[in-house]
């Protein structure tokens, strides 16, 4: 069954004719062309397909894209202001909160997500609300002093 | 994955209407259990019948003395819900403890307790606390609503459309999740309401248990020294690589007496 799915993604109109089992991190990296969204466990365990939907951090790999018709969709590739960082992105870097970079677009959704609802969050709050996503390089240490540096630049 | 026809449902009608049109159907709340499934091959529906957009079916309210929640409120919301919060704030408690923050921006109540995987939370919530779910035609007390393993009363096309909760006088929900998925190795609630006491237990067993002789003792005195001698049979108890079964029996004493000392 094919259906056209229409959906505002980083700010954009887009629309694409797609088979109802077709998944949203499907329609954003195969129709859209915006592979930013990765695909790691592809069983909902893993986060580092995590978007935003109406404002909320998703996995992608678990939602198909006909549940986002009319939908607002924020990706990795729509934090940046053109070539300037958005502070969260910009929090990874400074304090290495990225060694292979495959978890980091997830990361940094759940991270702007998760500070979107706690603007003041303390260490332990941090690494609780990552539950949801798995990095297998840096132990999570620098992960979560990115979140915490982040989040005071996202205040000011 | 295989293809199937997708409708998306604005009413509880349009929804059974679909359903019962629909060759092998089956309807979709937050997904987060049936994707997976589906995506496993596991489930393989024929029609795909989304709750999502239907109206007047997201949302918590206070009505007397207790809280009613709307089948399709995700986690997040009942954990962060004022009146849930203040009502019954082992409830909002369990429900932020679900999965992970993501899992609970999609996941819903009525979801997991239709679904009624043995290791979730909800149903432990549900008879715990001696909730009310109403469906599209009738009112089922929680202990008549779980019947086995991934089984419950509901009729095919029946769509559960609230749960209501009474508002208890002390509660807590103590699990001792998997460290990978968060799910419940074993999750006890223990609630009192006057001079009853229930003990609901998920995880262990095919299905949510109470345990009786442990809701007697705590009734002539809710304290956690008053089940230290109770022994949990592990027959019929889950075993797998995660936990055994007399593991399981003994995490339920051990999340039971936790759970009490929070109460008190």
């Amino acid at each position: 069954m094919t259906i056209k799915v229409e959906a505002t993604v980083n700010g954009k109109s887009v629309s694409a004719d797609v088979e109802a089992r077709t998944l949203l991190v499907q329609y954003l990296r195969d129709y859209l062309g915006l592979t930013g969204t990765h695909v790691g466990c592809d069983t909902s365990q893993c986060g580092a397909c995590v978007v935003h939907v109406n404002g909320q951090a998703v996995k992608a790999c678990t939602i198909f894209a006909v549940q986002c018709e009319g939908a607002s969709i924020v990706t990795i590739e729509g934090l940046a202001d053109g070539d300037t960082l958005h502070p969260m992105q910009e929090a990874f870097r400074d304090n290495h909160g990225l060694q292979c970079g495959f978890c980091t677009p997830g990361m940094v959704m759940a991270a702007v997500d998760l500070v979107t609802q706690n603007p003041n969050p303390t260490e332990k709050l941090v690494r609780e609300r990552l539950e949801g996503n798995f990095c297998r390089c840096t132990g999570y240490h620098n992960i979560v002093k990115s979140v915490v540096a982040g989040a005071k630049a996202m205040a000011s | 994955m295989y293809d199937f026809n997708y409708h998306q449902a604005t009413s509880v009608g349009e929804a059974q209407t679909a359903f019962n049109k629909s060759e092998d159907p089956v309807y979709l709340a937050g997904g987060m259990t049936l994707i997976p499934t589906m995506k496993q091959r596991l489930s393989n529906p024929s029609d795909v019948i989304d709750l999502g957009g239907i109206d007047d079916f997201v949302g918590v309210e206070r009505i007397g003395n207790g809280v009613v929640v709307k089948a399709m409120t995700t986690h997040a919301a009942v954990a962060i819900n004022p009146d849930m919060r203040s009502a019954i704030p082992a409830l909002a408690a369990l429900a932020g403890s679900i999965g992970d923050p993501h899992v609970r921006n999609r996941g819903t109540l009525g979801g997991s307790i239709a679904n009624n995987d043995p290791a979730a939370d909800y149903p432990a919530a549900v008879v715990g606390l001696g909730g009310t779910v109403r469906t599209t035609s009738r009112e089922i007390p929680a202990n008549d609503f779980f019947t086995g393993m991934f089984e419950t009363v509901l009729e095919p096309d029946e769509l559960i459309t609230s749960v209501s909760f009474p508002i208890p006088d002390a509660a807590h929900y103590m699990k001792f999740p998997n460290p990978a998925s968060r799910y419940a190795l074993v999750g006890v609630m223990v609630v009192r309401t006057g001079a009853e006491v229930r003990v609901a237990v998920t995880g262990a067993g095919s299905s949510v248990f109470r345990v009786a002789e442990m809701e007697a003792a705590l009734e002539s005195n809710f304290d956690a020294a008053a089940i230290e001698n109770i022994v949990i049979p592990e027959e019929g108890l889950n075993s797998d690589i995660h936990a055994s079964a007399d593991y399981r029996a003994h995490l339920v004493s051990v999340m039971t007496s936790r759970a009490v000392s929070a109460c008190s």
